[in-house]
């Protein structure tokens, strides 16, 4: 029964008070941070929840009592919601795909394409990135609005079609940069042109920078407030980052619980996505923020 | 064939970068409702707006004191929440993404919580800081403490930075830290001497990024004050926003997108100029 205790003990760190207390400290200082940014959620679901009755009471009750399911279906009703669901998610997968097919082109042709002025534009097209919105916005909508677009959805959708996010150019130029080109040789000594090269070969070997940019510019559109606020007028006409608003009204006073449920609906996909994306995230951001 | 495969970022680029830019110089100059015909006016717009327009600084103003708040406050926070979060502690990852969450929601929705949270009455700072026997004040509609809470917000999602500085913490070589332990500098020194020298660049990234987002501001001030009080939280992109779509001065509004534009290029030319006295790039990897 003794013959383990001639084996050496396992080795311990010495227990040293310093680390332990700044450890203590990190651990401290990083949970009181989480509480704060976690607050705000918790206080939206609970409002979420509860009878317009309890929202307005002190001391709060964090855990509504009863807890109003109802809310929900209610929010999901008061205004067109399902159909804001459906402009949204057309826009938004629409101009993704179109997004993801320009962007790798114009990428492809940065990266791996010679031809004569392709440095001064790729310098041209890295300041765009910079340049703000407000000294296009203008001129901009003045010719959707002669072309009768204002209140369509082609003012949200057209630009991607045309590369209009230089980032994502710059995203996946960075990717295709990573690619050997000894592949593109061998497979046009094969006798594969340009667009196969870059459909059978660039594409499929980009999937991880494919599904990095897709999820970045689907966040991002989902989100798009401004360019909807302009362009559209007709609440039938809405995404649901625009209609959110809805629910805070002058005259009436703001239904809050009910404009707090449409708020978690709205933000429930971007929250999954996010769960299960997180790694493509931190990837895109290592990528493009600091080793440019 | 580079440029069959590149035009659409050229032709996108031509019909929605390039035009408007120029289209937008000229508008400038002109006097339009888009109901009567335009009317050239020369430098008028120009001459209201810098010399006859209170609301225009009262905008600058307001801003400004947001940018030159935020800014320092979100680039400090972020490096120290990333350097915490480079330390090998459980839970990291999910330290990680709470962290990085108001970033995930942003924009409207965030506005929209925001605007909840810091209700007088029963909103929650207000509630949490009567239990402590503070009444707190009227947040959102009090002329002092508006810029206080849109700042507050914006330190709240500083996620984004933090994330920007995670990456640039794990390009440090572990080297440069072996070689300090060798010579037996403690932690202070070898942030001091280490750390901050290695993440100047990212820090100079992220103030730039910082500051052509913070003079950009336009959501939240939209849907959580309308640049009230007494247009105490009337920012840049909101007074431009109401001279083009509410009294659709499509001409002085075009003038006030370009006061802005200079505005972000002096305010970012300020910062490339003082780089060069405090951002410390590493010999010859720069770039790739």
């Amino acid at each position: 029964m003794n013959t383990t205790q001639t084996w050496p003990r396992p080795h311990r760190r010495p227990f040293r008070l310093g680390a332990f207390l700044s450890r203590a400290a990190i651990y401290g200082v990083l949970i009181a941070g989480a509480v704060v940014v976690m607050m705000p959620f918790a206080w939206t679901l609970s409002t979420s929840l509860k009878a317009p009755s309890d929202i307005f009471v002190f001391p709060p009750r964090w855990i509504p009592d009863p807890i109003v399911w109802s809310n929900y279906p209610e929010a999901l009703t008061a205004y067109p919601f399902g159909r804001w669901l459906q402009n949204t998610l057309f826009v938004v997968v629409f101009s993704t795909v179109a997004t993801l097919i320009s962007c790798s082109m114009v990428a492809y042709s940065f990266a791996r394409l010679r031809w004569p002025g392709r440095d001064i534009l790729f310098i041209v097209l890295l300041s765009t990135m910079m340049l703000p919105e407000q000294v296009t916005l203008i001129p901009t909508f003045i010719v959707f609005r002669q072309l009768g677009w204002v209140n369509t959805f082609l003012p949200l959708i057209i630009p991607p079609l045309f590369a209009r996010n230089a980032f994502y150019v710059f995203l996946l130029r960075q990717f295709f940069m990573t690619i050997p080109l000894d592949l593109d040789d061998a497979a046009r000594i094969d006798g594969a042109g340009y667009f196969a090269i870059y459909s059978r070969i660039l594409l499929p070997m980009s999937k991880p920078a494919l599904a990095i940019a897709g999820i970045m510019f689907f966040q991002f559109k989902w989100k798009e407030f401004f360019a909807p606020l302009i362009y559209l007028h007709d609440s039938e006409k809405y995404t649901i980052a625009l209609g959110l608003r809805a629910f805070q009204s002058e005259t009436w006073g703001t239904d809050w619980h009910l404009m707090m449920a449409a708020n978690i609906v709205f933000m429930l996909p971007l929250i999954v996505i996010f769960y299960f994306a997180q790694r493509y995230f931190i990837q895109g951001i290592v990528f493009t923020g600091v080793k440019g | 064939m580079g440029y069959v495969f590149a035009a659409p970022w050229i032709i996108g680029f031509v019909l929605f970068i390039a035009g408007p830019m120029l289209a937008s110089i000229a508008l400038s100059f002109t006097s339009w409702d888009l109901l009567t015909p335009m009317r050239w006016v020369g430098f008028d717009n120009y001459n209201k707006l810098l010399f006859n327009d209170p609301l225009l600084y009262q905008s600058l103003r307001v801003t400004s004191i947001y940018a030159f708040v935020s800014v320092p406050l979100q680039v400090a926070l972020g490096l120290v929440l990333a350097i915490l979060l480079n330390q090998k502690i459980r839970a990291l990852s999910f330290f990680r993404s709470v962290y990085y969450l108001p970033s995930v929601i942003g924009g409207i929705s965030v506005a929209i919580m925001w605007r909840w949270i810091l209700g007088t009455q029963f909103g929650m700072v207000n509630s949490l800081l009567r239990y402590a026997g503070i009444e707190g004040p009227s947040w959102l509609g009090d002329p002092k403490w508006v810029l206080v809470s849109f700042i507050l917000m914006s330190l709240w999602g500083t996620g984004g930075a933090m994330l920007i500085y995670l990456g640039g913490l794990q390009g440090i070589p572990s080297e440069l830290y072996e070689a300090a332990d060798v010579d037996g500098a403690g932690p202070i020194p070898k942030f001091l001497r280490i750390t901050v020298p290695m993440m100047t660049p990212v820090i100079f990234f992220n103030m730039i990024i910082g500051i052509i987002h913070a003079l950009q501001e336009f959501v939240a001030p939209f849907v959580m004050t309308g640049g009230g009080p007494h247009n105490s939280s009337l920012f840049l992109v909101l007074y431009l926003y109401r001279n083009a779509f509410r009294l659709f001065q499509m001409g002085y509004a075009s003038a006030i997108a370009w006061v802005l534009f200079i505005y972000i290029m002096i305010l970012t030319a300020l910062v490339v100029r003082s780089s060069s006295a405090w951002v410390y790039y590493e010999g010859s990897t720069k770039g790739r």
